[in-house]
């Protein structure tokens, strides 16, 4: 897994980010168990604590639960993970038609581009 | 053991005339990785020097674990100076000897692997190795001890890029997790993402100390793009020729 980070932002939010990714995508499938923190954190080349961090958020997400000493697994909950997985989704389509409605396309114009992208693949 | 593991307070040194430090209080906590960044001539060799007993401050207070700078506080502090001390007729494993001589807390078989993983042979004398393994080397010798403090002078400083990488790497997974690691450097971008906080150091002074997610939350930006901005260097503005 190659691990990416943007200036603006809070390391551990772009981790959280990520590693959601990971179980949204089946990854980590629910009920399974997540590398230990410092396993983690030596693989992104992060600092401990900012792993630990984002795991913490992960936990808070309803994505992960557990706790340090037993370690940590994946939900086994799947509306959970459909529901964020969902979430994600809303927004990336979202953000596609801000960037077509900045392009000066209408909602109608937009929907005609992606249908003809779909029909091409 | 002591909640603060640094405490300096109104620490001053000039050197003559010169200061290098005026007045800087600082406290540090454990299990952190602290950034000490500055500009060339900003103190952080000063600061380092200082907390490891190799200078005397000209005013105020350092405590290390609670005591003043002695033969305490030198047994839990592990220092990596900015230059290389060591004789380069001797071998690495001869200084893990003198090493586990001086250092009740230097450990020998840690070493040899961590040796192994930065693939250098410690039976190699220093003058044939090159200028960043005899670094790696001495890497080694400072995080093979089990440490409350690692103060390290640039470590990064001398080796290439993908090195670094590794060099870092060897730091978050070999501290000791009640120890605090403090790296003086001023190749930010490189070192931020493994940092917990960040001290800006400018004339000796010590112009910021925060949390580098509260820095990039708080301005937006990250460590290095803040440092750019803080010390910018100004124009020359005056004079005809």
């Amino acid at each position: 897994m190659d691990w990416h980070f943007t200036e603006d932002r809070p390391i551990w939010q772009q981790l959280t980010e990520q590693i959601t990714l990971l179980i949204l995508n089946g990854e980590y499938p629910p009920g399974s168990r997540l590398p230990a923190v410092r396993e983690l954190a030596a693989q992104a080349g992060v600092n401990p604590n900012t792993m630990q961090r984002a795991m913490a958020q992960l936990e808070q997400n309803g994505l992960a639960a557990g706790s340090r000493t037993a370690g940590r697994t994946v939900t086994e909950d799947i509306d959970v993970i459909r529901a964020a997985r969902l979430e994600r989704a809303r927004a990336a389509v979202s953000q596609c038609l801000r960037i077509l409605e900045e392009l000066g396309y209408s909602r109608a114009d937009a929907l005609a581009i992606i249908k003809e992208e779909l029909h091409d693949e | 053991m002591n909640e603060l593991l640094v405490t300096c307070t109104g620490l001053t040194k000039r050197y003559g005339n010169k200061p290098a430090l005026s007045g800087v209080n600082l406290e540090l906590g454990r299990g952190r990785i602290v950034g000490l960044l500055g500009p060339n001539g900003s103190g952080k060799t000063t600061l380092i020097k200082i907390l490891c007993g190799l200078l005397q401050p000209t005013d105020g207070a350092v405590t290390i674990d609670g005591q003043p700078v002695g033969p305490y506080t030198k047994s839990i502090v592990s220092y990596l100076p900015d230059r290389m001390y060591f004789a380069d007729w001797m071998k690495a494993t001869d200084l893990f000897d003198l090493f586990a001589d001086f250092y009740a807390d230097f450990d020998r078989a840690k070493a040899m692997s961590m040796c192994a993983s930065l693939g250098v042979t410690p039976s190699d004398r220093l003058k044939t190795m090159s200028k960043g393994t005899k670094e790696k080397v001495q890497l080694v010798l400072v995080m093979a001890r089990k440490a409350q403090a690692y103060l390290l002078d640039e470590p990064i400083a001398g080796v290439d890029p993908a090195a670094r990488d590794f060099i870092l790497n060897t730091i978050l997974t070999n501290y000791n997790e009640e120890g605090t690691v403090m790296i003086s450097t001023h190749l930010i971008s490189d070192i931020e993402k493994v940092l917990d906080e960040a001290i800006f150091l400018k004339d000796g002074q010590v112009v910021l100390h925060n949390g580098v997610d509260s820095i990039r939350e708080q301005e937006g930006k990250s460590v290095d793009a803040l440092f750019r901005e803080v010390f910018r260097a100004r124009n020359y503005e005056g004079g005809n020729f």
